[in-house]
C-alpha cells in the first residue's frame, strides 16, 4: 500500500529561490571568454529576389570579426526541418537558416555582422548592403489560392490538403431541420514569452556546447546533428533557465543553427540575443486560420452532424510543426458532444508573413472556439438556453470510457459535475435573470454570458498514434532515479521546464514512491549531457508522461532495494514488506532498512547477495497507450456598454477536471495563466500586417499582451475524474485554460449583443470592434 | 567614453562608458548584476524595473550616465540577511513561473508599497501596470503585494 503524503500538496516551489533573487541563469547571461556578439540583418520586404548582399564595408567596422550572407553558409546549412509531413503530397519548400536567392516575409535572415561586443555588431549592421528586387506579396489565404496568385514559392501556396470523415454525414445534413453555416476567424497572435530567445555557441575543437532559450534541448540536438552533419555525441544542447515558451521555444530555429555554423567559422564563443522587435518578427505565430463550420441538428436539439472547412496559414515556411499543427484540432471539434457524422477538411496555405507553428493550444484552443460559438449560434437558432442545448449532447459519465465520431477514445470525465459546480459558483440563473431585466429595461451596459464545456487531449506521446499521423518523432519520456549514498536523491527527467515547476511537482511524486523527504530530493533537467534522453515539454505532456516514467524509475529502485535489503536482513525478498521508505521483516517490523540505509550498504556493497549489481540507480521510459482528456466547464459573465463598445469582464468562473493534482497550487497557476492568454485572444492581442506585408505589431506597444489592470480576478474549482491512461491518474494542465477561455469570453460578449442583432464579431472584440458590430446591427455603416 | 560612479546594491562602481549606454546594459555587461533582465525595446514590459535613489525605474530607459551619482538597487540587494517580504510573499502565494518578469515585478512592487501601503486590490492593478507577466495572469502577483502590504512590508 501506498500512502499518499506529498501528492495533492500546496508545496511552495523550490524553483523559486533562484527567480526571486535574480540568481537566475538565462541565456543571456552566460558570458565566455573571448565570446562574440552576433547581429542579423533581416529583410525589410515580405517578399524580393536578393539581387546581392555585399558585407564587405561591415567586416572592415570598428570591433567587428566576421560578417556573413547567406552565400558563406550555402553549402553546409542545410534546411530548417519540418518534422510533420502530414500527407504524401505536402510541399515542403526549402528553408534555409540564412536566406541566400529570395526572402519570403520581413524578419527573415539576410546577412550577420560578428563582432567584440552587441553595439559593435548592431552599428556594422548599417554597413551591409543588400539589392533587393520586389515581389508581390502575397497575405490573404483565399486570394492565394485564387488562379493567377502571386506565388510564395514554385510548386504553389497551397501547402496540403489533409481530410478525414467518419459517419454519414448526407444522412446527417439531408433532411436536417436546423443546419447553421458560419465562419469564424482565427486571427493571427504573437507568442510573447517575457524572455526573448538568446543563444549561445561554444566550440571546443570539433565539440560544440550550445546554450539556447528553448523547451526542447534534445530534439534541438538530434536535428541539428541531422541536418549540419555536427556528429551527435559532440554536441551538447543546454536549456538554461528558460522564461516562457507557450510553444514558440517548441522549435528549431535558424539562429540556433546559425550559431553554430558561425561559431565553427569563427573559432570562438558567440551569442545572439534577440531584442523584442526583433521577435514579434521572427519568433513563429500562432493561429491564423478560417474556420467554415456547418453543424446540423434536430428541431429538438439533437445534434446530427457537423463539417468543418479549415484554412490555416503558414506563413512563408514550414517549421518543425507547422502543417499538423491545425490538424490537433481535427479530432476535437466534435469536442465532448456525440453526434452521427463528421468531416474536417484542412487546406495548408504559404503567404509572405512569419511562420506560424504551435502556440499554447495549438489547434485545440481553434476548435473548442469554434464548437462552442457554434453551440451557441445554434442554441440561438432554436430558441432554447446555450448551456440546455449542450446538456442534451454531451457524452455522460456513465459512458466513458467513449470513442467518440473524431476516433478518440476518451477515457474518463463527468461534465456534468463540473459544469453543476461551476454552475452554482457562478450563480448562471441569478445572472440569466439580471440579464432578462436588463435586456426589459434597455440599460445601455448589457450583461452577457458565454459558456465553454469543453474537454481537449494532451498528455502529448503515444508513439504509435503520432506515428499513424506521419508525425516524425516518438513522444515516450524517460526518467531516471540517482540513489546518492547519503541517501539523498537526483531525480533525471527528460522534460524541460520553464515556468511549469517540475523540479517542485515531480519533488513530491518521487517523495511518495520512495518515502524520502521532499527536501531531500534534486530534479535535473535541460541539459543533453546530464538528462540525455527525453522528448521535452509542450502539448501538455510531462506529468502525465514524465511523470509516468519518474514513477517508473521509482519502482525499480524499489525493487532493486528489496533485493539488497533482504541480502542485509538475512532473509527472503519475499519476507519483505514495503513502507513508503522502508523495507521491513513481514511480521516482524522492526527489523528492516530504510532507503537511505540500503544505499548507503549498496554504495558501499560490503554483503550485497550473490550476483546483485552494486547500485540501486534506475532509469524508465514510458509510452501511453492513449492521450489525456482534461476538461471543465469555464463561464464568464461580460459587462458591454452598448454606446461606447467597452467590454468589462465581471465574473470568471473555471471549474477544471485535470485529474489527479499533484500540487494545486501550480495547477491553479496555470489554469490563470491559460485563461489570461485565452481572454489576451478574445479580447486584445492581434498581429497585424499592412498591405505590404509590415507588421505592425512589432513592439509591445502595438501587440497588446494584457496587464494586471486589463484582467480579471478569476474564481477556481475543480472536480477530479482520475485519467486511467498513466499510473499517477493526471491529465494535464498547461493549456486548458487557453482552449476554454477565448469561446467563454467571445460569446459572452456577443450573448450581451443578440437582442440588438449582433451574431458575430471577429477576434480581438476590440471596444471599436464592438461598436462596430453594434452599429451595423442597426443598419449602420461599419 | 564618459566617466561615471554610482552605487549598485551597496558597491561603489566606477567606470568609463559609452555616453549612449543603456543603464540596463551598465548593470548586466559592465557591473555583472545579470538578476535585472530585459524582456523589450520600448520600456514597455518593465522586467528590467530597479530601484533608482529609492523610486522605481525602468533601467532600459535610463541612460548608465543618467544615473552617474546615483543609488541603484537591483532584486540582488533587496534582500537585506534575510528575503524582503515581497520576495517572500511571491514565493508563498505562488506569484511566479517562469520568473523572467519576476525581478521588475518585485521591484516595482516595492516603489507600489512605498507611495501607497496600503492598496486596494484595484490600486495594486493599476500600480503595476507598467509591468507584464505572461505566466500568471497576475493573479497572484495581487494577492502577493496585498498579502505584503497587509503584512507591513512598507513599513
Amino acid at each position: 500500500m501506498t500512502v499518499t503524503t506529498e501528492i495533492g500538496k500546496p508545496r511552495a516551489r523550490k524553483e523559486d529561490a533562484r527567480l526571486v533573487t535574480g540568481q537566475t541563469m538565462w541565456t543571456d547571461n552566460i558570458q565566455l571568454p573571448g565570446m562574440l556578439h552576433v547581429c542579423y540583418v533581416r529583410s525589410p520586404m515580405a517578399h524580393a529576389r536578393i539581387r546581392s548582399v555585399d558585407v564587405s564595408a561591415a567586416r572592415s567596422a570598428p570591433g567587428v570579426i566576421a560578417a556573413f550572407s547567406g552565400a558563406d553558409f550555402a553549402a553546409e546549412q542545410g534546411s530548417l526541418p519540418c518534422a510533420w509531413p502530414v500527407t504524401p503530397d505536402i510541399v515542403i519548400p526549402a528553408h534555409p537558416p540564412m536566406a541566400t536567392d529570395e526572402v519570403r516575409y520581413v524578419g527573415e535572415i539576410v546577412a550577420c555582422v560578428v563582432a567584440r561586443d552587441h553595439y559593435a555588431a548592431a552599428d556594422a549592421l548599417e554597413k551591409i548592403d543588400v539589392d533587393y528586387e520586389p515581389l508581390p506579396a502575397v497575405l490573404d489565404m483565399e486570394a492565394a489560392l485564387a488562379e493567377g496568385s502571386p506565388q510564395v514559392h514554385e510548386a504553389g501556396n497551397k501547402c496540403y490538403e489533409w481530410v478525414f470523415a467518419n459517419g454519414d454525414l448526407d444522412a446527417a445534413f439531408g433532411d436536417a431541420p436546423v443546419v447553421i453555416e458560419r465562419t469564424y476567424r482565427q486571427q493571427r497572435l504573437i507568442p510573447c514569452a517575457i524572455e526573448p530567445r538568446a543563444v549561445v555557441c561554444e566550440p571546443v575543437g570539433d565539440e560544440f556546447t550550445l546554450w539556447t532559450s528553448t523547451q526542447i534541448p534534445h530534439v534541438v540536438r538530434f536535428l541539428a546533428a541531422a541536418i549540419l552533419g555536427i556528429p551527435e555525441h559532440k554536441l551538447r544542447v543546454v536549456a538554461p533557465d528558460v522564461g516562457g515558451g507557450f510553444g514558440s521555444k517548441l522549435q528549431v530555429t535558424a539562429e540556433e543553427f546559425l550559431a553554430l555554423l558561425i561559431a565553427r567559422k569563427v573559432g570562438r564563443p558567440v551569442k545572439w540575443t534577440e531584442s523584442r522587435s526583433e521577435g514579434n518578427l521572427a519568433v513563429h505565430h500562432g493561429r491564423d486560420q478560417i474556420q467554415r463550420i456547418k453543424l446540423a441538428a434536430g428541431s429538438d436539439g439533437r445534434l446530427r452532424g457537423l463539417s468543418v472547412d479549415l484554412l490555416a496559414d503558414m506563413g512563408a515556411y514550414l517549421m518543425i510543426i507547422t502543417p499538423g499543427t491545425p490538424l490537433l484540432g481535427a479530432f476535437l471539434y466534435n469536442s465532448i458532444y456525440k453526434m452521427d457524422a463528421y468531416s474536417f477538411k484542412c487546406t495548408g496555405v504559404f503567404s509572405t508573413k512569419t511562420p506560424t507553428d504551435a502556440y499554447r493550444g495549438a489547434g485545440r484552443p481553434e476548435a473548442t472556439f469554434a464548437i462552442e460559438h457554434a453551440m451557441d449560434d445554434l442554441a440561438a437558432e432554436l430558441g432554447v438556453d446555450p448551456l440546455a442545448l449542450r446538456q442534451r449532447n454531451w457524452i455522460t459519465h456513465s459512458e466513458f470510457p467513449f470513442t467518440t465520431i473524431a476516433g478518440l477514445t476518451y477515457d474518463s470525465g463527468n461534465y456534468e459535475a463540473a459544469t453543476a459546480k461551476a454552475v452554482e459558483l457562478f450563480g448562471y440563473d441569478d445572472l440569466r435573470k439580471e440579464q432578462a431585466a436588463r435586456r426589459e429595461s434597455g440599460d445601455q451596459v448589457q450583461l452577457g454570458i458565454g459558456i465553454s464545456t469543453f474537454a481537449e487531449a494532451c498528455g502529448w506521446a503515444p508513439s504509435r498514434i503520432l506515428g499513424s499521423l506521419a508525425y516524425g518523432a516518438g513522444g515516450w519520456e524517460h526518467a531516471a532515479i540517482r540513489m546518492l549514498p547519503t541517501g539523498k536523491v537526483e531525480v533525471v527527467t527528460g522534460t524541460s521546464p520553464h515556468g511549469q515547476g517540475h523540479e517542485t511537482a515531480w519533488s513530491q511524486i518521487v517523495a511518495d514512491q520512495l518515502g524520502v523527504p521532499f527536501e531531500d530530493i534534486r530534479v535535473l533537467h535541460g541539459d543533453t549531457q546530464v538528462a540525455p534522453k527525453g522528448y521535452d515539454t509542450y502539448g501538455s505532456r510531462s506529468a502525465a508522461v514524465g511523470g509516468a516514467a519518474v514513477v517508473g524509475a521509482c519502482q525499480k529502485v524499489v525493487e532493486k532495494a528489496k533485493v539488497i535489503a533482504a541480502g542485509l536482513l538475512e532473509v527472503a525478498p519475499e519476507d519483505l514488506e514495503w513502507t513508503p521508505g522502508r523495507w521491513s521483516v513481514r511480521g516482524d517490523p522492526e527489523q528492516g532498512r530504510t532507503i537511505g540505509e540500503i544505499s548507503l550498504a549498496t554504495f558501499a556493497a560490503h554483503s550485497l547477495p550473490d550476483g546483485v549489481e552494486p547500485s540501486l540507480d534506475s532509469e524508465a521510459t514510458y509510452d501511453p497507450e492513449n492521450f489525456s482528456y482534461p476538461h471543465g466547464t469555464h463561464l464568464c459573465a461580460v459587462e458591454v456598454d452598448t454606446e461606447t463598445g467597452q467590454v468589462k469582464i465581471r465574473s470568471y468562473v473555471a471549474v477544471d477536471d485535470v485529474g489527479v493534482v499533484i500540487n494545486p497550487v501550480i495547477v491553479e497557476g496555470q489554469v490563470h495563466g491559460g485563461i489570461a492568454q485565452g481572454i489576451a485572444q478574445a479580447l486584445f492581442e492581434e498581429a497585424a500586417y499592412d498591405a505590404d506585408g509590415n507588421l505592425l505589431t512589432v513592439t509591445l506597444a502595438d501587440y497588446l499582451v494584457p496587464s494586471a489592470a486589463d484582467l480579471p480576478t478569476i474564481a477556481t474549482d475543480r472536480t477530479v475524474t482520475p485519467a486511467t491512461t498513466n499510473p499517477l491518474g493526471v491529465k494535464g494542465v498547461g493549456e486548458a485554460g487557453a482552449i476554454a477561455a477565448t469561446p467563454a469570453v467571445v460569446d459572452a460578449v456577443i450573448d450581451a449583443l443578440r437582442p440588438l442583432g449582433v451574431t458575430d464579431i471577429e477576434m480581438p472584440c476590440t471596444a471599436e470592434r464592438v461598436w462596430r458590430a453594434i452599429n451595423a446591427a442597426k443598419g449602420g455603416a461599419r | 567614453m564618459t566617466k561615471v560612479s554610482m552605487t549598485i546594491d551597496g558597491v561603489r562602481y566606477d567606470d568609463d562608458v559609452e555616453p549612449r549606454m543603456l543603464l540596463v546594459h551598465y548593470l548586466r555587461e559592465v557591473a555583472g548584476r545579470t538578476g535585472t533582465p530585459i524582456g523589450c525595446d520600448t520600456s514597455n514590459c518593465g522586467a528590467c524595473t530597479v530601484l533608482l535613489n529609492g523610486l522605481s525605474a525602468k533601467s532600459c530607459a535610463v541612460l548608465a550616465v543618467q544615473a552617474d551619482g546615483g543609488e541603484i538597487t537591483t532584486i540582488q540587494g533587496l534582500a537585506n540577511g534575510e528575503w524582503h517580504p515581497l520576495q517572500r510573499t511571491f514565493h508563498e502565494e505562488h506569484a511566479l513561473q517562469c520568473g523572467y518578469c519576476t525581478p521588475g515585478m518585485i521591484m516595482a512592487a516595492v516603489d507600489l508599497l512605498r507611495a501607497n501601503p496600503n492598496p486596494t486590490e484595484q490600486e495594486v492593478r493599476e500600480g503595476l501596470e507598467g509591468n507584464l507577466c505572461r505566466c500568471t495572469g497576475y493573479q497572484n502577483i495581487v494577492r502577493a503585494v496585498l498579502r505584503a502590504a497587509s503584512e507591513g512590508a512598507a513599513s
